[in-house]
C-alpha cells in the first residue's frame, strides 16, 4: 500500500519537477503514437468505408481478415516488424531497426485493422441508406465513399479513440522493434517496464499515472469533438 | 431542405476534424522527424556520433553502464545507445547485425561464436558471481550446503519452489548447467517454475511465492530493498560468471561501425576503463570485478 502511495506521490513530484528526461518519454510517446494514429487513419479509414459500404456478402473474408487483425497481439507484431528491419530482413539496409520509424511502422500495423475494422461496422451500420441516396443522386464510387465516411464521422472518431488508446499503451512492440534506448526510442510503456524490473516501483507507478493522465486529456478532446458533431 | 441541414452541420463537423488533424500533425511533425532519419547508415560529419551496444539486463539494470558511458561520450563524442536484453536476444541481435559492439556473458557461446566469424576482438572484461537467494527461514537449509551442486541437490529434495528465469539469459544458462552438474531433471517437476522473464521480474516473482532462485549479485543488491529474499548461498567458484566484450566482425556486417566499436572496446579495457568497473558501487557493495585469470 504505501508502494501506491508514494507512487502518486512520485507522479506529482515529477510532473511539478518538468524532468528534461520525463519530458522527452512523453514527448517522443505522443509523437510516436500520434503519427501512428494519423497515418493508420489514413489508410485505415478509406479500407473500412469501402469495404463497409459494399455489400455484406462480397466481403465477408475481408471483414473477418480484419476482425482477426484487430487481436493481433502486439509483440507479434512487433516480432514481424523486427523480422522485417533487422539488418539480415529482407528491409535491412534500410538501417531502421532500433528507431522511431520502426515504432511508428509496428504501431500502424497494430492501429489500422482497428480503425479500418471500427470504420467498417460503423458505416455498414448506417451506409446503406446514405449509398443509396448518394447514387440515387448520381455520385461515383469515390464520392459516394466520402459521402459514408462523412456521414460515419462518429463511429469513425470512435475507432480513431480506439486505435489511439491502444497504441499508446502498448509495449511488446515498440519494446522489440525501439529496443527501449534511453534518450532516443525509450517511450512511456517501455521505461515503465524497465523501472518495475529496476525494482523502482515508486516511479514505474509515477510514469503509468502520468500515462493515465495524459490518455485522459486527449480523449476528453476527441470526446468533445465527437460530441460536437452530434449535437447540431 | 434535408441535404441542405446534413451539408452545413457535415462542413461544420469537417472543420473541426480537419483542424485537429493539423493540430495533430503540427504537435507531432516538426520534432517528429528531426528524430526519425538519424537512426540509419554510417555517421557523417557533423552529425551524432554513436554506436548500439547490446548488452544483458543484468549490466544496464543494474546501473554499470549509466554510471561508464558519460564517461566514455564525453572522452570521444560517441554516444553509447543500449538495447538491454537477455544473453541469448543480444547475441542474436549481434550475429545478425543489428547492433555493433556486444557486452554479454556467456563464454562458451560467444568463443564459439567468435570462432564462426560473426564477432571479433573479443575481451574478457570483468566478472561478478552468482548467488541463491530465498526466503530468510530457509526451508531446505541450503546456508548449510558446502558446494553449488549440493545446495541444488538440497532444494530438489526438500520439495521447495525453484524459480527459473526461463529466458535463454545468460543467467538462465548457467543455472541449467549447473542443474545438470547436479544430475538433477527439472523438467516437469512441479517445484520447478520456469518464468521467461528478467532478473528483476524473477525476483520479484520468488519472493511472493517464498522460493529459491539463482540471481547475479548485482540485479539483487540493486533491487534488494523491494525485496524480502535473503543470499543464502554464495562463494563456490562455479558460480564465476565472466562478461565479454566483443565487436560485431564488420567482414559480416559491413555497415557496422567497427571503429567506434573498437574505440568503446578500448576504453573499457584499458585503466580507465578497469578502474570505472572497479569502483562501480549499490549499495557500498562493489558488483563487478576485474582481476581475470581463467583457465
Amino acid at each position: 500500500m504505501s508502494q501506491l502511495v508514494e507512487g502518486v506521490l512520485e507522479a506529482f513530484r515529477l510532473i511539478i519537477s518538468l524532468d528534461k528526461d520525463l519530458l522527452h518519454i512523453v514527448f517522443l510517446s505522443l509523437r510516436i503514437s500520434g503519427l501512428s494514429i494519423i497515418i493508420g487513419t489514413l489508410l485505415g479509414v478509406p479500407l473500412g468505408a469501402l469495404l463497409g459500404s459494399k455489400s455484406e456478402k462480397n466481403t465477408r473474408l475481408a471483414s473477418k481478415l480484419i476482425f482477426t487483425l484487430m487481436g493481433t497481439p502486439p509483440v507479434v507484431a512487433g516480432l514481424l516488424i523486427y523480422l522485417l528491419l533487422s539488418r539480415m530482413g529482407p528491409f535491412g539496409i534500410l538501417g531502421l531497426i532500433y528507431t522511431p520509424t520502426a515504432m511508428i511502422i509496428a504501431q500502424v500495423t497494430l492501429a489500422t485493422p482497428i480503425i479500418a475494422g471500427l470504420t467498417m461496422v460503423g458505416v455498414r451500420s448506417r451506409g446503406k441508406e446514405v449509398v443509396e441516396t448518394a447514387r440515387s443522386l448520381g455520385a461515383g464510387a469515390s464520392l459516394i465513399t466520402w459521402t459514408v465516411i462523412k456521414e460515419s464521422r462518429i463511429a469513425i472518431l470512435g475507432a480513431i479513440i480506439t486505435g489511439f488508446g491502444r497504441i499508446i499503451a502498448e509495449v511488446g512492440a515498440v519494446m522489440i522493434v525501439g529496443g527501449n534506448i534511453a534518450g532516443q526510442t525509450r517511450v512511456m510503456t517501455t521505461a515503465i517496464v524497465l523501472e518495475t524490473r529496476r525494482g523502482n516501483f515508486e516511479l514505474a507507478i509515477g510514469l503509468g499515472l502520468i500515462l493515465l493522465i495524459l490518455s485522459f486529456f486527449i480523449n476528453s478532446f476527441l470526446y468533445n469533438l465527437q460530441k460536437g458533431g452530434r449535437s447540431n | 431542405m434535408v441535404t441542405y441541414k446534413m451539408k452545413s452541420r457535415n462542413s461544420k463537423c469537417q472543420v473541426k476534424i480537419f483542424s485537429f488533424l493539423f493540430t495533430a500533425l503540427m504537435l507531432v511533425m516538426p520534432t517528429g522527424c528531426s528524430s526519425i532519419d538519424e537512426g540509419s547508415g554510417q555517421a557523417q560529419p557533423g552529425q551524432e556520433k554513436y554506436i548500439h551496444l547490446a548488452t544483458t539486463t543484468s549490466t544496464y539494470d543494474s546501473g554499470l553502464l549509466d554510471f561508464i558511458n558519460p564517461v566514455f561520450t564525453e572522452e570521444t563524442g560517441i554516444a553509447v545507445r543500449v538495447i538491454s536484453l537477455g544473453t541469448g536476444a543480444a547475441l542474436e541481435s549481434g550475429r545478425r547485425g543489428d547492433a555493433d559492439v556486444l557486452l554479454v556473458h556467456d563464454r562458451k557461446a560467444e568463443l564459439e561464436l567468435v570462432e564462426e566469424g560473426y564477432f571479433t576482438d573479443r575481451y574478457d572484461l570483468m566478472y561478478n558471481d552468482f548467488i541463491i537467494v530465498g526466503p530468510a527461514y530457509d526451508p531446505a537449509g541450503i546456508r548449510a550446503a558446502n558446494s553449488i551442486t549440493g545446495a541444488y541437490t538440497m532444494i530438489a529434495g526438500s520439495g521447495s519452489k525453484f524459480v527459473s528465469r526461463g529466458d535463454d539469459s545468460g543467467t538462465h544458462r548457467m543455472e541449467k548447467s549447473l542443474w545438470t552438474e547436479a544430475e538433477i531433471e527439472t523438467k516437469g517437476r512441479d517445484w520447478y517454475y520456469s518464468i521467461g522473464q528478467g532478473m528483476g521480474d524473477t525476483l520479484r516473482f520468488t519472493n511472493e511465492v517464498l522460493g529459491y532462485t539463482l540471481t547475479d549479485r548485482g540485479t539483487y543488491e540493486a533491487t534488494k530493498t523491494n525485496l524480502e529474499l535473503k543470499v543464502l548461498y554464495e562463494g563456490d567458484p562455479a558460480l564465476y560468471n565472466y562478461y565479454g566484450i566483443m565487436a560485431v566482425n564488420p567482414s559480416i556486417h559491413p555497415h557496422v561501425k567497427y571503429n567506434y566499436a573498437m574505440e568503446y572496446i578500448n576504453f573499457l579495457i584499458s585503466d580507465t576503463g578497469r578502474e570505472l568497473i572497479e569502483a562501480y558501487k549499490i549499495n557500498g557493495t562493489k558488483l563487478f570485478f576485474i582481476d581475470i585469470n581463467i583457465d
